[in-house]
């Protein structure tokens, strides 16, 4: 648990004398909690520089100590641009434009590293006083963050670009600095279709996705399309928000969902509906949740943002490691997140779950926290507004997604969170075993059939 | 022997149509005695109805009891902005009706008045206020939400459109409806028209205006449960959403027990006011 301990905590039991351990008393530690950050950071540096120039104690010791500390810090400073080092690493860490802050979020394990971020303490690791706010549904996350009730918030990955493009909203230019969670996704049939399980025979039935705007909506579209069945004509799909698909489907109002966990696995432990398919088996890694802000926020309070983005990919960093993904099912499971059963919540951070036919199934990559937002994600998704006729006329791909999907920020945090950091921003993935070349996306979208371009 | 008068009458006749109800529930509810289809390994991950081929049932009457102790045991607790308990959540909500209704009242019935005593404007208003009455309060929230951009401002706004209708037609109703023989007689005494309005007017349409108010917070409270579920954060509308997520049936019951419980409440605060101003003719 000693990964979790929040370091903020003063009763938390330390072997050495201060709260925090790195002062020889009370007192001290004290004293250095009201030095402003910059002298906090340049100390940083110097030690740093110090530590790195004289690797053994002893030695660095014994050089202080002959030559007194004021003149061992000019003699480096001859060699070593010390005040460089320090102005750079202050740009890094400013101070905090506005320390309270609100995000939003929707009860699915998809936000899972924004919510965990709040009770492991990662936002206070950052100087952040973030309440995470439990919201209705998609349409009223939007409407209060565009209201700036809401500093920042989970979104569905497409959201941001439907707000920049101002479909479904008024256009806001819109950002997407990390990707929170890939796969994690799955449809869930009703269990009277227990032995309908080929979805060529799925014609006339109702289904559940989130939003409009989601990847659900667009991943049931090209699962039933690639089964040769047209989403608008041949089934019935009506956006439900995802709290309320386990209600409907035991009320048979729909026959099935493609919706994000734990409502899958929801269905499952109550007995009304099994899973059928995982979406990592539609499109192995593809983005699923978002933690979105507006350029506003981005570019007005720039510190604040940072840690906040650093805060959420932190969390996801931790949360990627399948070792803690149990203590993350007992954090994010009581009523002031999810509000689930923690066996329900363990299954599906575990990847080891009942199916609901029956079956224990063990997919360690059921979910995944993979914060890196990939341009090609956002070319893909554009190719999929515009091929169900969301988005109209032309669209210049790759300009919209690097100006939505920010990819170097959340390339920097990554990598001082120990997350390999892809090369590029773009790369080809395979959809059920057809490419998608995010340089040719017009050439992609006409070789679909099932269009409504 | 005494005959037992007809409330002591009425108040066994309501205990044992509560004692059938419970009665009935409990042997609609009764677990089945039902087989273990899967194996124990599955069973663990699954719940318990679940792990016999059944889906979840209904809460049993000992269910809901416990369910009630539970969060009578401790209705204040806090924990933060998404876990507060039932008490805190069941005053959000009634401080929202309270704040809507009087600010609807304070709108609503010197416009009453205004439109009462005059047919002129009886006639201009009336069309804009037969539009705009059946409106649910609910088509409203985007549009608050929208223009407003406040959650909890939108909310209260929503309380105050949906009780501001039935005030402000009773309130001008009832003052045009005041018997002509004592604006007669106030004329002949040749009283001024603000004091006519509070000694003569207002008594005489007091019955009246109460009645609209009465109204008015019935639907008040009617329409926070379903406004707190669409914006959510806090209330009992948001509590009842918040356990249909969880799917947990007692706690939504728990939930539907106290609306009514409070919306009862409030309707005998406003019906006592009723009666003080009635009089008999």
């Amino acid at each position: 648990m000693s990964l979790f301990r929040n370091p903020f905590d003063p009763d938390s039991k330390l072997t050495s004398v201060c709260n925090c351990g790195r002062h020889g008393t009370q007192a001290e530690h004290e004293a250095s909690k009201n030095q402003d950050g910059d002298a906090l950071a340049e100390n940083a540096v110097e030690q740093a520089v110090m530590r790195a120039l004289f690797p053994r104690d002893e030695v660095r010791r014994h050089f202080l100590k002959t030559v007194g500390a004021g003149t061992a810090l000019s003699a480096i400073s001859t060699f070593f641009p010390l005040a460089a080092a320090k102005e750079a690493f202050a740009q890094g860490a400013g101070k905090l434009e506005k320390q309270k802050l609100a995000v939003g979020f929707i009860p699915i394990t998809c936000a899972t590293p924004i919510i965990m971020a709040h009770p492991m303490g990662f936002y206070a690791r950052y100087g952040l006083d973030v309440d995470v706010v439990k919201t209705a549904g998609w349409a009223v996350i939007r409407d209060k963050t565009l209201n700036k009730e809401y500093d920042a918030a989970h979104m569905l990955s497409p959201m941001p670009l439907a707000i920049s493009l101002g479909v479904g909203a008024n256009a806001q230019p819109y950002t997407m600095p990390a990707v929170e969670n890939i796969n994690g996704q799955a449809i869930t049939l009703a269990m009277k279709h227990k032995d309908r399980r080929d979805p060529k025979t799925w014609k006339g039935m109702k289904f559940a996705v989130p939003f409009d705007y989601s990847m659900h909506n667009y991943l049931l579209r090209y699962y039933v399309a690639e089964h040769g069945l047209d989403p608008d004509t041949d089934i019935q799909i009506r956006a439900v928000p995802p709290p309320e698909m386990v209600a409907n489907l035991r009320a048979d109002n729909i026959d099935g969902f493609l919706g994000p966990d734990p409502m899958n696995q929801r269905a499952v432990y109550d007995g009304v509906g099994f899973i059928h398919v995982l979406s990592k088996d539609i499109w192995a890694g593809h983005p699923c949740c978002a933690f979105a802000a507006s350029r506003e926020f981005v570019t007005k309070m720039p510190n604040t943002y940072r840690a906040l983005l650093r805060a959420i990919i932190d969390a996801a960093a931790i949360a990627s490691k399948p070792d803690n993904r149990k203590q993350i099912a007992e954090a994010i499971a009581p009523a002031a997140y999810l509000n689930q059963p923690v066996t329900v919540v363990e299954q599906i951070l575990t990847g080891t779950f009942a199916d609901g036919l029956g079956n224990i199934r063990k997919v360690p990559d059921r979910i995944d926290f993979e914060p890196f937002p990939w341009h090609s994600f956002a070319v893909w998704i554009l190719t999929q507004m515009k091929r169900w006729g969301q988005i109209k006329g032309e669209v210049d791909y790759a300009r919209v997604a690097r100006e939505v999907f920010l990819a170097t920020d959340a390339a920097k945090f990554m990598a001082e969170a120990g997350l390999t950091v892809p090369k590029t921003t773009s790369k080809t993935f395979v959809i059920m075993g057809k490419t998608f070349d995010p340089a040719k996306p017009a050439a992609y979208l006409d070789s679909f059939k099932i269009k409504r371009t | 022997m005494t005959v037992p008068g007809i409330k002591a009458k009425a108040g066994l006749l309501s205990f044992i149509l509560l004692a059938i109800f419970l009665g009935a529930w409990h042997l609609a509810t009764l677990p089945k005695s039902a087989v273990q289809t899967v194996d124990d390994e599955y069973a663990k991950l699954v719940g318990a109805q679940a792990a016999t081929g059944q889906k979840s049932t209904f809460p049993t009457p000992a269910d809901f009891g416990r369910k009630l102790l539970e969060h009578a045991a401790d209705p204040f607790y806090d924990k933060g902005p998404n876990d507060k308990g039932i008490a805190l959540q069941l005053s959000y909500s009634i401080g929202r009706v309270l704040f809507g209704f009087m600010l609807a009242a304070v709108v609503a019935i010197p416009l009453g008045f205004l439109i009462g005593m005059s047919p002129l404007g009886y006639r201009a208003l009336d069309p804009f206020i037969q539009i705009l009455k059946p409106i649910s309060p609910l088509a409203w929230m985007p549009l608050a939400l929208y223009t407003l951009k406040d959650s909890a401002v939108s909310a209260v706004f929503v309380i105050f459109i949906c009780s501001v209708w039935p005030m402000l037609i009773n309130t001008a109703f009832g003052v045009a409806a005041v018997r002509r023989d004592w604006l007669n007689v106030a004329k002949t005494l040749e009283v001024k028209p603000v004091r006519k309005a509070f000694t003569v007017i207002l008594p005489a349409a007091a019955p009246t205006i109460l009645t609209g108010m009465r109204i008015s917070i019935g639907i008040a409270w009617l329409v926070i449960v379903a406004a707190e579920m669409l914006v959510g954060g806090t209330g009992i509308g948001y509590f009842v959403w918040n356990e249909w997520n969880n799917l947990s049936i007692t706690n939504i019951m728990t939930g539907i027990l106290l609306i009514g419980l409070v919306g009862m409440a409030l309707d005998l605060m406003v019906g006592r006011l009723q009666k003080l101003v009635t009089y008999v003719e």
